[in-house]
C-alpha cells in the first residue's frame, strides 16, 4: 500500500501568490513576441529579446543612472511636495470657508487644465530642468487635495464630538481620531497620484528636454528610430514608476497598521 | 446650580423641547425619564455644549468641565480599552490607574489588550463608563449608560457609577424605572413635548 502526500493548502497558496505574476508576465511577453514575428519589423516592434539585450547594454552605464537619478528626484520631488502640499491645504479648507471658497476652483482649474498647457507656461517661465518638478506638483496637487478633504469631511461626527465635550487637545485628537478616518483617502490619492506623477513628469521632459532626463533619451530615440532604446527606456519608467509606488505604499500601511494595532498604554 | 428655563429646541417643523424648565441637582444626581422622542437625548445634547436652544436660556455651565456617556460606545475602533480611556484624560493619569478602574468593572486582562473593536458590547459599553467616570468634569451626563449590561455586569456598573459620581452634578437619563429606584432618587419625567414634571 502506498501512500501519497498532498501539500497544504497554506503551501499550494503561496506558490500561486508568487507563480501567478509569472505566468500573467510571460503570457504578455508571449504574445508580444508572436507579434514581433507577425509584424517582423524591428522598427515597428522590436522584440523582448531585443530590448533585454538594450538594457543589458545601458544598465552598466553610469550614464544610465544618472538619467534615472536626474528623472527620479525631480518627480518624485514634486509628488512629495504636492503631498504634502495637498494635505495641508485640504486641512485648511476644512477650517476655514474662505479657503475653501478660494481653493475649490483653482483646484478644480488645475485639473481641468490640459498638462500640455501648463508645460508651455512653465517653459515659458523657467528653466526647463525643473519641469518635471512642476508638472508632476501640479498633476498630483488636486488629487491628494480632493481626497484628503473629502477624507477630512467623512470624519466620524460622533467620535468629533467626544472629543469636543472632554476637551481633547488637537495633538492628542489627530492620531486617534483624525488620522485613521483620514488615512484611506490619503492612501486611495496616492495610488492614483504616483502613477500620474511619472506619466505627467516624463511627458514633460519629452517636450522640455530637460539635459540628461529620461525624457531626452525618449526624445533621441524617437530621433534616431531607436525603437529598442524607446522599448528599453520605457520599460525602465514602468520598473521605477512601480517600484516608486509600492515604497510609497509600503510606507503608508506602516501607518496604517501601526494605527490599527491602537496603543496598548 | 445648572438651569434650563423655557429651552425649545426644533428640528425642522418638529418640536422636541417646548419651553422646558429643568433643575439639575447641584453635586449631586438628576434623573431624567421619558418615553422615545420627549427629547431626553436633545437636553443631553444641549447640556453637553453639542446643541444650542432655539429659544429659553440654559444657564450654570460657565467653566464646566464635561463628560459623557453617550448612547452609543463612541469609542476608537482602533484603540485599546486602555488607549480610549487615556485618549480623554493624557498622559497626567498613568496606565496602570486606567487598567485599575477597568479592572473594577470587570474587565479581564485580555480583553485590555485587545482593541476595541473586537470586544463585546457589553465590554465596550463598561470602557465608556470609565473614560467618563475617570475624566476630570463637573458635570457628567449619563445617556442610558447601562444599555447591553447583563444583570450582574449592571448591578457591578452601577455601585460603580454611584461611588465615582459622588459629589459631582450627574444627569442620569433611563427608560428603566427600576434604576432610579435604585439610586434612590425620584426621576424627572419628561413628557411627548418634551416639558417637565414630576415623576409619580
Amino acid at each position: 500500500m502506498t501512500s501519497t502526500t498532498y501539500p497544504s493548502a497554506s503551501t499550494r497558496s503561496l506558490t500561486w501568490r508568487f507563480a501567478r505574476p509569472a505566468l500573467v508576465l510571460a503570457f504578455w511577453v508571449g504574445v508580444w513576441q508572436v507579434a514581433t514575428v507577425v509584424v517582423h519589423q524591428e522598427i515597428l516592434l522590436v522584440s523582448p529579446a531585443g530590448v533585454l539585450v538594450r538594457l543589458a547594454e545601458l544598465i552598466p552605464t553610469a550614464g544610465f543612472w544618472g538619467t534615472i537619478g536626474h528623472s527620479f528626484v525631480r518627480i518624485s520631488a514634486g509628488f512629495l511636495l504636492a503631498a504634502l502640499a495637498g494635505v495641508l491645504g485640504a486641512a485648511l479648507a476644512a477650517t476655514s470657508r474662505v479657503v475653501d471658497a478660494l481653493a475649490t476652483p483653482l483646484v478644480t482649474a488645475i485639473r481641468s487644465t490640459p498638462v500640455v498647457s501648463f508645460i508651455i507656461l512653465v517653459l515659458m517661465w523657467a528653466d526647463s530642468g525643473q519641469l518635471a518638478f512642476v508638472i508632476s506638483f501640479l498633476m498630483v496637487l488636486p488629487i491628494i487635495y480632493t481626497n484628503v478633504l473629502e477624507g477630512i469631511r467623512h470624519r466620524d461626527r460622533s467620535l468629533l464630538d467626544v472629543a469636543t465635550v472632554f476637551g481633547v487637545p488637537l495633538l492628542r485628537r489627530l492620531p486617534a481620531i483624525d488620522v485613521p478616518a483620514v488615512l484611506p483617502f490619503f492612501v486611495a490619492g496616492c495610488k492614483i497620484g504616483v502613477g500620474l506623477a511619472w506619466k505627467s513628469g516624463i511627458a514633460a521632459e519629452v517636450i522640455g528636454l530637460p539635459r540628461g532626463s529620461i525624457g531626452e533619451q525618449l526624445y533621441q530615440a524617437k530621433l534616431f528610430l531607436s525603437t529598442a532604446d524607446l522599448f528599453a527606456w520605457t520599460v525602465v519608467i514602468v520598473a521605477v514608476s512601480y517600484g516608486f509606488e509600492r515604497l510609497v505604499l509600503a510606507l503608508l500601511t506602516r501607518v496604517q497598521i501601526r494605527l490599527s494595532r491602537g496603543r496598548t498604554t | 446650580m445648572i438651569t434650563l428655563r423655557g429651552v425649545t429646541q426644533r428640528f425642522g417643523d418638529e418640536v422636541v423641547l417646548d419651553g422646558l424648565d429643568l433643575d439639575l441637582v447641584d453635586g449631586g444626581l438628576t434623573v431624567l425619564m421619558g418615553p422615545n422622542g420627549s427629547g431626553k437625548t436633545t437636553v443631553a445634547r444641549l447640556l453637553l455644549g453639542l446643541a444650542v436652544p432655539d429659544g429659553g436660556v440654559v444657564s450654570g455651565l460657565e467653566g464646566q468641565r464635561r463628560a459623557a456617556v453617550f448612547q452609543e460606545d463612541r469609542l476608537c475602533e482602533h484603540l485599546t480599552a486602555v488607549g480610549n480611556v487615556r485618549l480623554v484624560l493624557g498622559r497626567t493619569t498613568g496606565a496602570s490607574a486606567v487598567v485599575s478602574e477597568l479592572r473594577r468593572v470587570g474587565l479581564d486582562g485580555e480583553s485590555l489588550v485587545k482593541p476595541v473593536r473586537d470586544l463585546s458590547g457589553g465590554q465596550r459599553r463598561r470602557v465608556a463608563i470609565v473614560r467618563a467616570l475617570m475624566a476630570d468634569a463637573d458635570l457628567i451626563v449619563l445617556d442610558e449608560p447601562f444599555k447591553g449590561l447583563d444583570t450582574e455586569a449592571k448591578a457591578l456598573v452601577m455601585a460603580y457609577v454611584r461611588e465615582r459620581c459622588d459629589g459631582r452634578t450627574t444627569l442620569l437619563i433611563t427608560h428603566d424605572p427600576a434604576e432610579a429606584e435604585w439610586f434612590g432618587i425620584r426621576p424627572i419625567e419628561l413628557t411627548r413635548r418634551g416639558t417637565s414634571e414630576p415623576s409619580r
